[in-house]
């Protein structure tokens, strides 16, 4: 094979990348341990040391950590039907969760506002129902957050958790039943521990998709801030990029860190990976 | 053995009430004929769908997400075929290197890079506005190009291409005239779902917006903080139509396979 051939190939491509991704974030990473031309990690230290900040992290990670435990939940049980359906209808319900995942996340968190909202659904429902005299203050709560992040993310841990089912041998199963095992038993004991690493790749993407996303805490947070929209607000409100520029790195490192933990735990429980 | 429980078929119907009733409210809603979102709708009427065109924002952020949708997808993929191609079909060293880096902008937070870009390509290179959303779209449909390509040019016999040259063909001409035809319905499919990904992007385009430079998100983004009728709901519904389109291309394109692959 030509040398000269792949670097053609490759080259546009990687300094495209290179110039336009990787300069910006390394100047950015570098930026932060600058001030006033000396090297500082002052920077984060002002940071953790601010209660504001620290709540706004707690609100990212809990909310983040409910949103990933109701997806699997939610996500899991959904995922285990539709891998056991008939062809046509695991297709038309493979097509159900997709459109979701392709739909803009603008339509997806606004639905949520006329759901959730003070004349919203629920609120007329509970209101008409007798149920409660004034409405709930659902909305810009970190509750609605944490709906609106579970209906972001349940399709990619249903349709993560179905490629995994999918290629699930069932025949272990079948011979489990013969042997006596209780199709309870069955689960706990073959199907189950099988889709675990799919549960560990798809709790990730949901995970460190809550801990990043913005459009939905934007929409449904109100003035309950997460750190993506904490960054936003640093970035273009406050006009303070050097604390913008913190916030991206701690999000990077954060992602990082979270990716590379949970992967090394999924290729242990799956050495053929 | 294949049988479902009833709980668990109830217990599945539920989750898709969640997930699709919210969708389905919105829709209902967009026909309101009062001036208030709320469900149910007090009557029927198409007046917020004749607002969008009558409101010039939705329109020309509208075009400018065309735009920059299409012309940043013809950039990645002028940059990223040949580099999906490299990848897959030549075996090198530093190949999960590059591998990694050309996947590693959908593994950066979007804000992140968002702002990394505002930063640097507005600021610093001093690169105008529209450029810069033009570039940020280029990056991160990247990925998206270059895993589709790479996964349908997997199911490719290279030897085909082999045969084609040893009998004398140049390794452009059996580029444009072997490889490409076989992997045509997947760089279609590449293109959609980048299109999609860039089209419904929030977190390049919020710090990419200036005088008369924004996208149709960001412009709703906006006009929801605001206002709080049901134009957006009419919006909302016309996109949903449009994505239903492209998905189901997609699927007669390459199937589903390609979203439930991780």
């Amino acid at each position: 094979m030509n040398k000269r051939f792949l670097y053609l190939l490759l080259l546009p491509g990687l300094l495209f990348l290179t110039v336009f991704m990787l300069i910006p974030i390394m100047l950015t990473i570098a930026s932060t341990f600058v001030q006033d031309g000396k090297l500082t990690l002052e920077g984060y230290l002002h940071f953790f040391r601010d209660g504001y900040f620290n709540r706004i992290l707690l609100t990212t990670l809990r909310v983040s950590v409910v949103t990933t435990v109701l997806c699997v939940l939610l996500g899991y049980p959904a995922a285990y039907y539709i891998s056991r359906t008939g062809v046509r209808k695991k297709s038309f319900l493979l097509a159900l969760s997709i459109f979701p995942l392709l739909t803009s996340p603008v339509v997806r968190s606004f639905s949520w506002m006329i759901i959730l909202g003070k004349k919203g659904l629920v609120n007329t429902f509970l209101v008409n129902t007798g149920l409660i005299d004034k409405p709930l203050d659902i909305l810009y709560t970190p509750a609605a957050m944490m709906i609106g992040l579970v209906h972001l993310f349940l399709p990619l841990i249903i349709i993560t958790l179905l490629g995994v089912m999918e290629n699930l041998d069932y025949e272990l199963v079948r011979a489990a039943r013969s042997l006596g095992a209780s199709s309870f038993t069955a689960f706990r004991k073959i199907t189950f521990p099988l889709t675990v690493p799919g549960l560990i790749i798809g709790g990730i993407l949901v995970f460190v998709g809550s801990l990043t996303a913005y459009t939905t805490p934007a929409l449904l947070g109100g003035k309950e801030r997460v750190i993506s929209t904490f960054l936003y607000q640093n970035a273009m409100t406050l006009n303070d990029w050097q604390a913008a520029s913190v916030i991206a790195v701690i999000m990077i490192v954060i992602t990082f860190v979270v990716v590379g933990l949970m992967n090394a735990w999924a290729n242990r429980l799956n050495p053929k990976g | 053995m294949k049988e479902n429980s009833r709980v668990l078929s109830l217990y599945t119907l539920l989750v898709f009430i969640f997930l699709l009733g919210p969708l389905v409210i919105i829709s209902v809603t967009s026909f309101e004929p009062g001036t208030v979102l709320k469900f149910p709708p007090e009557g029927f009427s198409l007046r917020w769908y004749k607002n969008i065109f009558e409101v010039s924002m939705f329109m020309e952020t509208f075009k400018t997400s065309i735009i920059v949708s299409m012309l940043g997808n013809l950039l990645a993929l002028l940059l990223g075929v040949p580099a999906a191609y490299a990848l897959s079909r030549f075996k090198f060293r530093g190949r999960d290197t590059l591998n990694a880096l050309f996947l590693s902008p959908v593994l950066i937070p979007g804000i992140v890079l968002g702002f990394t870009l505002l930063r640097y390509l507005i600021v610093v290179y001093g690169l105008p506005i529209y450029t810069g959303l033009l570039i940020g779209h280029t990056v991160i449909m990247l990925p998206f190009i270059i895993r589709v390509i790479a996964s349908s040019l997997q199911n490719f016999d290279f030897a085909v291409e082999e045969a084609a040259q040893s009998l004398g063909a140049s390794r452009l001409y059996t580029f444009f005239k072997v490889v490409l035809p076989n992997i045509r319905s997947g760089i279609l499919a590449a293109i959609l779902i980048a299109f999609l990904e860039s089209f419904n992007n929030v977190d390049i385009s919020v710090f990419m917006t200036g005088p008369g430079v924004s996208t149709l998100p960001i412009q709703m983004l906006t006009y929801v903080q605001n206002y709080f009728d049901p134009t957006i709901a009419a919006i909302s519904v016309i996109l949903m139509v449009l994505t239903a389109a492209l998905m189901f291309i997609i699927e007669r394109l390459m199937g589903f396979a390609y979203f439930t692959k991780r």
